[in-house]
């Protein structure tokens, strides 16, 4: 547990955040740039030595009225938007720094994190001469060699492109999903925190407006407002039961079963898809001659209509949760109240391959 | 062509080497202190350190004559615990060198700790590297280029001091006589001969030394941060 109480003003911001964080998995911390989400990670870190207030971590004290712990001595490791690469050393030789100076016992080796990460191509190059992606890997590397307490990353993936963003992606993944060491990922792409969040903390004007678990979060009508309305969309948790011979995938939900375009992932494999609330099409009847192939039946949980002609409905499909959003009208027009029952069309289009992710082990399952 | 005396330059590049040393080491930390200051007095201090650059030699040399003749503060102190003075001594010169090249160290360490930035060494802390650690791991090495012109500015810069050792010094052969001195004697005495003798030695001095800093440091492998 991560107890926070700070506040630290600058010329026209002020962060003023109250909160815990319970460090299970990856903790995404979400905002508009600007909302204070770096400050927070430097505060946590204890690089910003004017903030005041109370930082803990499993009850030791990091900062209080009386302590200051430097950042040297608090075991975080910190991954940076810009690398921060030593350029004075080559990529074995920045690893090392964090190896020399980690405790001895425990924590990952030298060989695995070079392993997981891909690096032993890397390892005698210059530091310089790496492409962002590369950098980055290097970078997460670094950290994860100094054997952190916590793991805090700001926008590691923010200054790269769509194909190394996918290099990196499954190894966030699989740091998640060993569970090893907590993290705290700060991030303003929606799919990024979709993808990864086990829990999701939204972050405004320097303060903390709301946190939950990610599935929650993501199908939580106040919230989508905040995450923004095209981004808005919640994820359903699918296991792969099938790769059909027409090149769509079978995935199984707990509402029923899914059909995407071919997703590379084995039998069996555990997966989140995430469903864009203006994708989803609602009926009151069960549809019949409809070219859409995912139609799921659904509960409505929650209404909320927003200022103008539209309306955000949540949804239960199955165990999960899913947000569409609708036209006021509709609303009227298909007199949907909590608790009256649909059919939720799922355009094809609506389950993107990049939103694919591989799920968590510990995500609860689909059944 | 007979050789002319050659005790000055020994005796100049000794105090050269000396006052680039002890610049270094209290260069360093001034240089250090200006790069990552927010204090308000900051500007003061980079005036004060960059005084020696704009005021005559011969203004530096007579506040340093006065501050350091036995009959002062510093200069009455100095005499009473050594029994020596520091006007018209090696030791004199030294300490009026270290002033008069304070500039020539503080300002290119300075640029170059400022190019190093907070980052890495944020970055390094992260990774469990105390201060020292950080300056001796990180920033010195990010910074090798400007310790190495720091040095070789300071250096250069001393043997070609004239007025503070005049002022300071005088003219005493093996202990202030130092070549500018000797060559403004040999002038004086009409000795053309010796004066050519010793300016060459220093125009090719002064000629390698910049050829050196254009060059080598410049392509010294040192990467921006």
């Amino acid at each position: 547990m991560l107890k926070v109480n700070v506040s630290l003003a600058f010329a026209d911001f002020k962060l003023e955040v109250v909160q815990d964080f319970s460090l299970s998995g990856i903790t995404a911390i979400f905002g508009r740039s600007g909302s204070g989400k770096s400050t927070l990670l430097r505060v946590v870190a204890g690089l910003e030595k004017r903030a005041k207030g109370n930082v803990a971590l499993d009850g030791e004290a990091w900062q209080n009225g009386s302590v200051l712990v430097p950042p040297e001595r608090r075991g975080v490791g910190y991954v940076f938007q810009d690398t921060r690469l030593f350029p004075h050393l080559s990529v074995s030789g920045n690893l090392k720094f964090a190896a020399k100076r980690a405790p001895k016992a425990g924590g990952p080796q030298f060989e695995e994190v070079v392993e997981a990460l891909d690096l032993s191509p890397l390892l005698s190059r210059s530091s310089d001469a790496l492409s962002g992606g590369e950098k980055q890997r290097v970078a997460i590397g670094r950290a994860l060699l100094s054997k952190p307490r916590l793991l805090l990353m700001d926008e590691p993936l923010a200054a790269l492109d769509e194909a190394r963003k996918a290099e990196i992606l499954p190894c966030l993944e699989r740091l998640r999903d060993q569970g090893t060491i907590p993290v705290l990922y700060v991030s303003h792409a929606m799919a990024e925190v979709a993808r990864l969040a086990t829990n999701i903390v939204v972050m405004e004007a320097g303060r903390v407006l709301r946190a939950g678990e990610a599935s929650t979060m993501l199908a939580d009508t106040e919230a989508a407002s905040l995450f923004g309305l095209r981004e808005a969309g919640a994820v359903m948790n699918a296991r792969v039961s099938a790769h059909e011979a027409d090149g769509l995938t079978l995935l199984a939900t707990s509402a029923g079963p899914l059909l995407l375009p071919r997703v590379n992932a084995a039998v069996g494999a555990r997966l989140r898809v995430r469903i864009h609330a203006h994708e989803v099409i609602l009926s009151r009847e069960k549809p019949v001659g409809l070219s859409a192939l995912n139609i799921l039946p659904a509960i409505v949980t929650e209404l909320r209509l927003g200022d103008g002609p539209g309306a955000l409905v949540q949804l239960q499909v199955g165990d999960d949760l899913v947000l569409a959003r609708i036209t006021r009208r509709s609303v009227q027009a298909l007199q949907l109240g909590v608790g009256k029952t649909c059919f939720a069309i799922l355009k094809s289009v609506a389950v993107a391959r990049d939103d694919v992710g591989t799920a968590a082990g510990d995500w609860r399952s689909s059944g | 062509m007979e050789l002319p005396d050659l005790a000055p330059l020994w005796l100049t590049l000794r105090l050269a080497f000396v006052t680039m040393v002890v610049l270094l080491v209290i260069g360093t930390p001034i240089a250090w202190w200006l790069a990552f200051t927010k204090s308000r007095i900051k500007p003061a201090v980079e005036a004060m350190t960059a005084l020696p650059l704009v005021l005559p030699p011969t203004v530096l040399g007579f506040y340093l004559l006065v501050m350091l003749s036995p009959g002062s503060l510093v200069g009455g102190a100095w005499f009473d615990l050594t029994g020596t003075t520091l006007t018209f001594s090696f030791l004199g010169l030294i300490v009026g060198s270290v002033i008069y090249s304070l500039p020539f160290t503080v300002q290119p360490l300075q640029a170059a700790f400022e190019s190093v930035g907070h980052g890495p060494l944020e970055a390094a802390a992260t990774l469990r590297a105390g201060p020292l650690d950080r300056f001796r791991s990180v920033a010195a090495p990010m910074a090798a280029r400007g310790f190495l012109t720091a040095a070789v500015l300071s250096f250069a810069h001393t043997v070609g001091e004239f007025g503070v050792v005049l002022m300071l010094g005088g003219n005493i052969p093996g202990k202030t006589k130092v070549i500018s001195i000797a060559i403004y004697e040999h002038v004086e005495t009409i000795n053309y001969a010796d004066a050519h003798a010793l300016s060459a030695i220093m125009l090719a001095f002064s000629f390698l030394t910049l050829l050196f800093v254009y060059s080598v440091i410049r392509r010294f492998p040192v990467a921006t941060g």
